[in-house]
């Protein structure tokens, strides 16, 4: 119900929202859980395992029950927390796990049927018969599990990523958070100041009435330029070197808005950081704790201060400490009824204005979809109390998770029965107020100035002078209880459904680490990791094996803190996104005559250039390579990598890097290159072509340009640094084009506007149209080729020039699929062959090697092993009958079991040749240069082919190359 | 993780590819035996500890960088260029 | 015959969005200057002809419409005319291999944000860097702490573009939700 005169919500500003198809009111700052509060529902969600009937536990981010479903116009997003989730006009939510409804959940037998579900179940039940696990259990429970659901839709929603860097990082802005700010703030330093909350202030919102001097200092650091404040914005990891992962909601909490991101996860770089991220209560385990209506004592007086609505109307508090007496008076002040305070300690204080039962423990509530009593258990005797809400304070765990995502390790400490961050465990990084134990207001706020006058102090700036609010310093009083003996179940993770019993029986069955205990009863796994059931999970364990808490140890904290959504980590990264489109002068050209682009790495290249009549690829590939092979053809390879190289050992460093000698080359040639790794594999092949006495020009092929060039950087910065070498790309820098076919020198000459004498592998300088380019006598093709090189500008005007002369003289564009056809009938191999576990034998260059010079790979590729007739080595296949063969398909010798034992080698390239009117591959045979001649089985049982094929050398046609050298 | 390139400066980790230990600079001659050319590509010590190894700024100033680091307590002690200088 | 007609990378029209305004600059003549070992000396002498010498690493000169940046190791480029002959160091002519993008406005640090890793805090004229546009080689010359150029591959132009004005649009929304 909602309190008049207390939150500090705008009422103002009323909202609608719906909650299960009811629509109920609200206000703008509303919480979804403190709309629901307010409206007096009590049910929000069914527990994970056995649908236990939830309510609210807690008012922040750590809260286990209320998960929910927000249904967007562009996303369902499962799992969300109603306590974070904001309320904004049409709101829809939807509470989770339950069918047909959370009032009337099927899906409760589980909980009559408990026994069977303790924890490891799936490793002691539902094994026999053996044949209903696969077609009935298994389903079954798959069905039943997992909590929240997907739409099934693409999240079509807007999100971005982003960098900040500072000085000082402050997580949290409560008292101590807020006080390194200003500190930090007013010596100069660039600060960032985050809070996952939507107002800064911390539990200074949620205690009381917000002090005076809260908005004094909120406005002194919002007129600070060199202090950034990011609220709703939550630090998930602690990394090397001071980089924090963050997770801002910059739209979720309002409704969508055209091109606001829902959230943007920032990647923040700061020299020191100051974890000053609070403490969270703990609850305290007994016998049916889980009733809605049963929640944190400090969460009730955040519903009350903050958003000015209780749950209940005879409110009880059980605790072990002090701090449920604030959250009694707030209420009492309020005008509301506490019925009893249920303290364990015997010495506890009275409390005026209710009855405090002093060394008394609650052992049971009822009121499965609301509370309705509690028993309490006071010495000998038992007692109930009506109540339809109870207040826990198991006392507080400071938030130490980031001082764990390091591997650090929290240190316990009797004196506050709780882990607190041990120092240094993340570098550069200094916890206080109550994440490092501090839990009065003057504390956090004396330990924030310290942490900041420390971190000025690495950062070298000067600690300015800042005066400390009075506050109250109340000591820290408890006295540990961790759960309460009980008969039936008593909860301890309420999100993965783990009772006492649960680890009792882990330790009971041998399971006695800690580690063992979290995943054999899954404790700690749920979405809130553990936040309100670890220390009391611990201590369970502990006393269940005989050991102190400090001895038992903890699991470790990972990052994310909270959930990140993988939207947000992936943002910019959807589709087309992923990763940068590069694109050719030629490709609008292409598109217009109907090209379909494929994908060549980043590359947009056409597959083919349909003519009107063609309805297959087919038919357009077929006839390409014969307009190639019979007039001319013209296609774009400036994709191909090409790498400028200057300088006097320019040719000494080709011939490290090169199989063969290319410091004898010519000026005006070009000359086919091998290039290894050092272990004796191919890296990559290509032409380099000498320009002049010091000037080269190195290709790669596509894929490789980059490989190639960061390889050349390691050879000449590792191992020839002195070296009067120089290199650069300048695969940008020139658009180029192939030209190919009987025909093209004719193309060539009537587009230079002379003929030139270039002979085969030769190379020169020439003006096109006004423009300076390079020519090249080189061929993919097999046909007598050219390539042509102008400066990218000029590409697209060149392109549509070429391919005009084409057309006249009965020739045309070629594509991809061509492309590859033209290459396998030469027999000329493509990273489908050199794909990294070849070597030069295998692919039948090891004469390329040359035996006078070292060269990188050398050694290697000289190895037993690397050489001889057990190696698969490269060969042509032809099938007997007009078959199709497949790229992939593995070979075998006739009569031989087609086992993996039994293979001999595998296809790697496949065409259809218009040429030879058949299928060809290209493939690696063992032993197969000896093999020529053989009829080998080819065989690929995942496309249904099984082809006897005659084993060939690989170039099909024009063995001898008389039409290249033309 | 950041790596402070000793041309660029401090930049964080994506900037950088990771070839492996910096064994590879000690490449052996020519005429070395098997056994050494077996152990510059293959064997490798693996220390919980200091290490070095060969990072690539492919997308910043191509510099290879020799990096001297604790695998345990991720703390970078040193960053040099493999080909020396700092220009 | 007449000449080719050059075309540059994107041909588009300047962005303005909020006070942020995005424009692809005209091409510029670009020449990459490597000097060989030993020689970097030598090279700033010779870049001393058109006042100018080698730039330190990060940072670019200016002098009388030429501009020398560094662009990596050992390696600047010389924007807006033909470097001086025979220098003892490899030089190619990069004019037609980047595309310039330019960004300027109040928050266009706010917009690199979403796309660079670098710290732009303290940056100023005469600032230079080496490092990504998203996924992207960039090299980034500051002209005012709200005044960049942006150069990145030719080829990647559009991605380049819609990228930087995917985020000045998220940043606009978020301005204008505030």
């Amino acid at each position: 119900m909602r309190i008049d005169g207390k939150g500090r919500i705008d009422r103002t500003r009323p909202v609608t929202f719906t909650f299960d198809g009811k629509a109920y009111p609200a206000y703008r700052g509303d919480t979804l859980a403190s709309a629901l509060i307010a409206n007096d529902v009590r049910l929000v969600g069914r527990s994970f395992k056995y649908h236990r009937p939830r309510g609210i536990l807690t008012a922040g981010s750590e809260e286990p029950n209320a998960l929910v479903e927000i249904v967007g116009p562009a996303n369902v997003t499962p799992n969300t927390r109603a306590t974070v989730q904001e309320v904004f006009e049409g709101l829809v939510a939807r509470s989770q796990n339950r069918w047909p409804s959370l009032g009337l959940d099927l899906m409760a037998v589980n909980d009559l049927a408990a026994p069977f579900f303790s924890a490891g179940f799936y490793y002691k039940t539902f094994m026999w018969p053996r044949r209903f696990w696969e077609g009935l259990y298994e389903p079954m429970i798959r069905r039943a599990a997992g909590l929240g659901r997907l739409s099934g839709r693409h999240d079509e929603g807007v999100y971005e990523k982003a960098w900040a860097h500072c000085d000082l990082l402050v997580i949290g802005s409560g008292p101590a958070g807020l006080m390194a700010a200003l500190a930090a703030g007013r010596a100069g330093a660039d600060v960032i100041l985050a809070d996952e909350g939507a107002e800064p202030g911390g539990r200074l919102l949620s205690d009381g009435d917000a002090p005076a001097w809260l908005g004094e200092v909120l406005a002194e650091l919002e007129s600070l330029p060199n202090v950034r404040v990011m609220t709703r914005t939550t630090v998930t990891g602690a990394y090397d070197d001071g980089t924090f992962g963050a997770l801002e909601r910059v739209g979720l909490h309002r409704r969508p808005r055209p091109n606001l991101p829902r959230e943007c996860f920032w990647r923040i770089v700061a020299r020191r950081s100051i974890l000053a991220a609070g403490a969270l209560e703990r609850p305290i385990a007994f016998q049916n704790n889980d009733r809605p209506g049963i929640m944190m004592a400090g969460a009730l007086s955040a519903y009350l201060n903050r958003y000015g609505v209780v749950p209940g109307k005879a409110i009880t508090l059980f605790a072990n400490n002090d701090g449920a007496r604030q959250t009694a008076r707030g209420l009492m002040a309020a005008g509301l009824t506490v019925s009893a305070i249920i303290d364990s300690r015997e010495d506890a204080p009275d409390e005026p204005g209710t009855t405090v039962h002093k060394g008394a423990v609650v052992i049971d509530a009822k009121g499965r979809h609301g509370l309705t009593e509690i028993t309490v258990r006071k010495g000998a005797g038992e007692f109930r109390i009506a109540t339809d809400c109870l207040g826990l304070s198991g006392g507080w765990n400071p938030s130490v998770h980031l001082t764990c995502h390091l591997n650090g390790r929290p240190r316990w400490s009797d004196d506050l029965a709780a882990f607190v961050p041990s120092e240094g465990a993340v570098p550069g990084m200094v916890a206080a107020g109550a994440a490092n134990g501090s839990f009065s207001t003057h504390g956090c706020l004396a330990a924030g100035l310290a942490a900041a006058a420390q971190s000025l102090a690495a950062l070298g700036m000067t600690v300015p002078e800042v005066a400390l609010p009075a506050a109250e310093d109340a000591p820290y009083r408890l006295s540990p209880l961790w759960a309460v003996p009980g008969r039936k179940r008593a909860w301890l993770d309420f999100a993965n459904d783990v009772t006492v019993k649960d680890v009792a029986l882990s330790a009971q069955e041998g399971y006695r680490s800690v580690e063992h205990m979290k995943r054999y009863t899954t404790q700690g796994m749920a979405p809130d990791q553990g936040k309100n059931s670890n220390v009391a999970a611990l201590a369970v364990l502990a006393d269940a094996t005989g050991r102190g808490i400090a001895e038992t140890g903890t699991t470790t904290f990972r990052p994310p803190y909270t959930p990140v959504s993988i939207a947000a980590m992936g943002a910019g990264g959807r589709a087309e996104g992923f990763a940068p489109q590069r694109f050719l002068t030629s490709d609008q050209a292409s598109r217009d005559r109907g090209a379909p682009m494929i994908e060549a790495g980043l590359w947009y290249r056409p597959g083919y250039f349909p003519k009107p009549g063609e309805t297959t690829w087919r038919q357009a590939c077929d006839r390409e390579v014969v307009m190639v092979r019979s007039s001319v053809g013209v296609t774009d390879v400036s994709t191909l990598g090409k790498i400028d190289i200057q300088g006097k050992d320019a040719g000494r460093f080709l011939d490290l890097v090169y199989t063969n000698t290319f410091s004898t080359l010519p000026v005006g040639r070009a000359r086919y290159g091998l290039m290894l790794r050092e272990d004796g594999h191919v890296l990559d092949d290509g032409t380099t072509a000498r320009l002049a006495e010091d000037h080269w020009l190195m290709t790669t092929t596509t894929a490789a340009a980059g490989l190639v060039m960061r390889h050349l950087d390691f050879v000449q910065q590792a191992f020839c640094a002195g070296w009067d070498v120089r290199f650069i790309s300048v695969t940008e820098a020139w658009a180029q084009f192939a030209v190919a076919g009987p025909v093209a020198r004719d193309l060539i000459a009537s587009a230079l506007g002379h003929t030139p004498g270039l002979p085969f592998m030769g190379c020169m300088d020439v003006t096109i149209q006004g423009v300076a380019g390079r020519l090249f006598r080189i061929s993919f093709s097999g046909e007598e080729g050219y390539e042509i090189a102008v400066p990218t500008r000029f590409g697209e005007a060149l392109f549509r020039d070429l391919t005009a002369r084409a057309e006249t003289m009965g020739g045309g564009l070629y594509g991809m699929e061509a492309l590859n056809v033209l290459r396998i009938e030469k027999g000329f191999i493509t990273h489908a062959e050199i794909h990294g576990r070849t070597t030069a034998f295998d692919i039948g260059m090891d004469k390329m090697i040359s035996p006078k010079k070292d060269c990188i790979g050398k050694a290697a590729a000289a190895r037993p092993g690397m050489t001889g007739p057990e190696r698969e080595q490269l060969v042509g296949l032809k099938p007997l009958t007009d078959s199709a063969l497949t790229a992939g398909a593995h070979l075998f010798a006739q009569g031989a079991d087609l086992t993996r034992e039994n293979s001999s080698g595998y296809v790697t390239s496949v065409g259809y040749s218009p040429t030879l009117g058949s299928f060809l591959a290209l493939g690696f045979l063992r032993n197969g240069r000896a093999r020529q001649g053989e009829t080998i089985r080819l065989v690929d049982r995942l496309r249904g082919v099984d082809v006897l094929c005659l084993v060939t050398d690989p170039v099909f046609h024009d063995p001898t190359g008389e039409k290249l050298r033309a | 993780m950041r790596l402070t390139c000793p041309h660029c400066g401090p930049r964080d980790r994506r900037e950088f590819y990771y070839y492996g230990a910096s064994e590879y600079l000690n490449r052996p001659g020519p005429e070395a035996a098997p056994d050494a050319w077996d152990s510059y590509l293959h064997l490798r010590d693996n220390p919980a500890g200091v290490t070095q190894d060969l990072w690539y700024h492919e997308q910043g100033c191509t510099a290879w960088l020799k990096v001297t680091r604790n695998t345990v307590t991720h703390e970078i002690l040193a960053v040099e260029a493999v080909a020396g200088g700092t220009k | 015959m007449p000449d080719l007609i050059a075309k540059p990378a994107l041909g588009t029209m300047p962005l303005n969005l909020g006070q942020i305004v995005l424009t692809e600059a005209p091409m510029l003549e670009t020449h990459s200057i490597q000097p060989y070992p030993g020689q970097e000396k030598a090279v700033s002498k010779a870049l001393k002809e058109i006042g100018l010498a080698f730039p330190k690493p990060n940072t670019w000169l200016e002098k009388a419409g030429l501009r020398i940046v560094w662009t990596g190791r050992e390696q600047a480029f010389l924007l807006g005319g033909v470097p001086p002959a025979g220098m003892p160091a490899a030089v190619t002519d990069q004019s037609d291999g980047w595309v310039t993008l330019t960004l300027e406005g109040p928050g266009a640090r706010d917009v690199l944000a979403r796309l660079v890793p670098l710290d732009l805090r303290h940056v100023k004229k005469g600032d230079a860097a080496r490092s990504g546009l998203g996924h992207m080689p960039l090299i980034l010359i500051t002209e005012a702490p709200d005044s960049f150029r942006l150069m990145t591959f030719r080829s990647m132009a559009r991605t380049a573009w819609h990228e930087i004005h995917d985020a000045m649009t998220k940043v606009e929304a978020r301005r204008a939700a505030s």
